[in-house]
């Protein structure tokens, strides 16, 4: 039996097992260390791929990285209590997610028989003699320069963004609407004139005074709401 | 029997396969958001996983160059849905991916 198999077996096991115990655990905590397991059994098969910087790379970001950032919003949240998986919320929700991804794996099957079991293409030249990492440097610097370049470009608009969306909104800090203070005028006028109308006492049973006790804390609040609803 | 084995490239493939659709179904089944972002990373792991099997089968450094950049879009994609997990959970702890109509307006 070849080391290589051997290697094969394990690590796939170990990718197989953690992949259905991401899907499968009921606590999402358990989730993210399944979801180790399987970010290493890839790794172990970049190594036996020989894609060595991959391997690393793969186990600091998202192992290291990734994962924790997964565990990090499960404990600041406390979200870690199992989840109910007995119930099954939309009846055929599984029996149909089975069936998808079933179809997915046939689908995927079919392609790769139409293709022999194997890869078809252009062969590359590399030169076994460069490490793999000099390798990938130098076509990420030369081929791949303009997507590398946008790829920061990504980065600082996902960090943006982060910040934007997990910020906490401060009360005076919701979203302005420009006209809002004239339609609030509007708005009063009208209800003036229509109290004017009706007269003072049906609208309100005492006056403004009791316009103001059912308003809440006081008539700039109360136009509020009405500008709002 | 056993002795005459040898890994082929073809298995890494069924195998990148399988992860991809058990991550498939965890990802329609699952209705915790954090779980469901989880098996996406399942999916894109099994993609990468192709991608180095056919840069190794084609002597290509391609294929390893991809995974790089498919890395880094899978770090912004997971600091970018963490972040709107957070204001979704922050509003109601127990929500679902059905309550992401609570994020509106």
């Amino acid at each position: 039996m070849s080391v290589e198999l051997v290697v094969f077996v394990l690590a796939g096991a170990v990718c197989l097992g953690g992949a259905l115990g991401v899907v499968l655990s009921t606590n999402p905590v358990h989730a993210a260390l399944s979801l180790v397991a399987t970010l290493f059994g890839v790794a172990v098969l970049f190594v036996a791929q020989e894609a060595n910087f991959l391997a690393v790379v793969q186990v600091i970001v998202y192992a290291g990285a990734i994962v924790v950032l997964f565990l990090f919003v499960i404990m600041l949240l406390g979200v870690d209590q199992a989840d109910d998986l007995r119930v099954e919320p939309l009846v055929g929700q599984r029996v149909a997610a089975g069936v998808v991804s079933l179809a997915i794996l046939g689908l995927i099957f079919a392609a790769l028989d139409s293709a022999g079991m194997t890869a078809t293409g252009v062969s590359g030249t590399i030169d076994d003699r460069v490490a793999d990492v000099n390798r990938l440097g130098e076509s990420l610097f030369t081929t791949y320069l303009f997507a590398f370049e946008v790829t920061s470009v990504l980065l600082v608009i996902a960090v943006v963004g982060a910040v934007l969306l997990a910020r906490r909104a401060k009360p005076g800090d919701e979203i302005v609407d420009p006209g809002q203070e004239e339609r609030a005028e509007q708005v009063a006028e009208r209800m003036a004139d229509a109290r004017a109308h009706v007269g003072a006492h049906e609208f309100w049973p005492h006056g403004d005074e009791g316009r103001r006790a059912a308003g809440g804390d006081g008539e700039d609040v109360d136009e509020h709401e009405e500008v709002r609803s | 029997m056993i002795a005459a084995l040898e890994v082929v490239p073809s298995w890494y493939l069924v195998l990148a396969a399988l992860i991809f659709s058990i991550g498939s179904f965890g990802l329609l089944v699952r209705r915790n958001p954090l779980v469901m972002f989880m098996c996406v990373e399942l999916m894109l792991n099994a993609v990468t996983l192709t991608f180095v099997t056919f840069a190794h089968v084609l002597t290509d450094t391609g294929g390893q160059s991809i995974v790089v950049f498919v890395l880094v879009v899978a770090a912004a994609e997971v600091v970018v849905g963490l972040a709107i997990i957070v204001a979704l959970l922050r509003k109601r702890p127990e929500a679902t991916a059905d309550d992401a109509a609570l994020l509106e307006g």
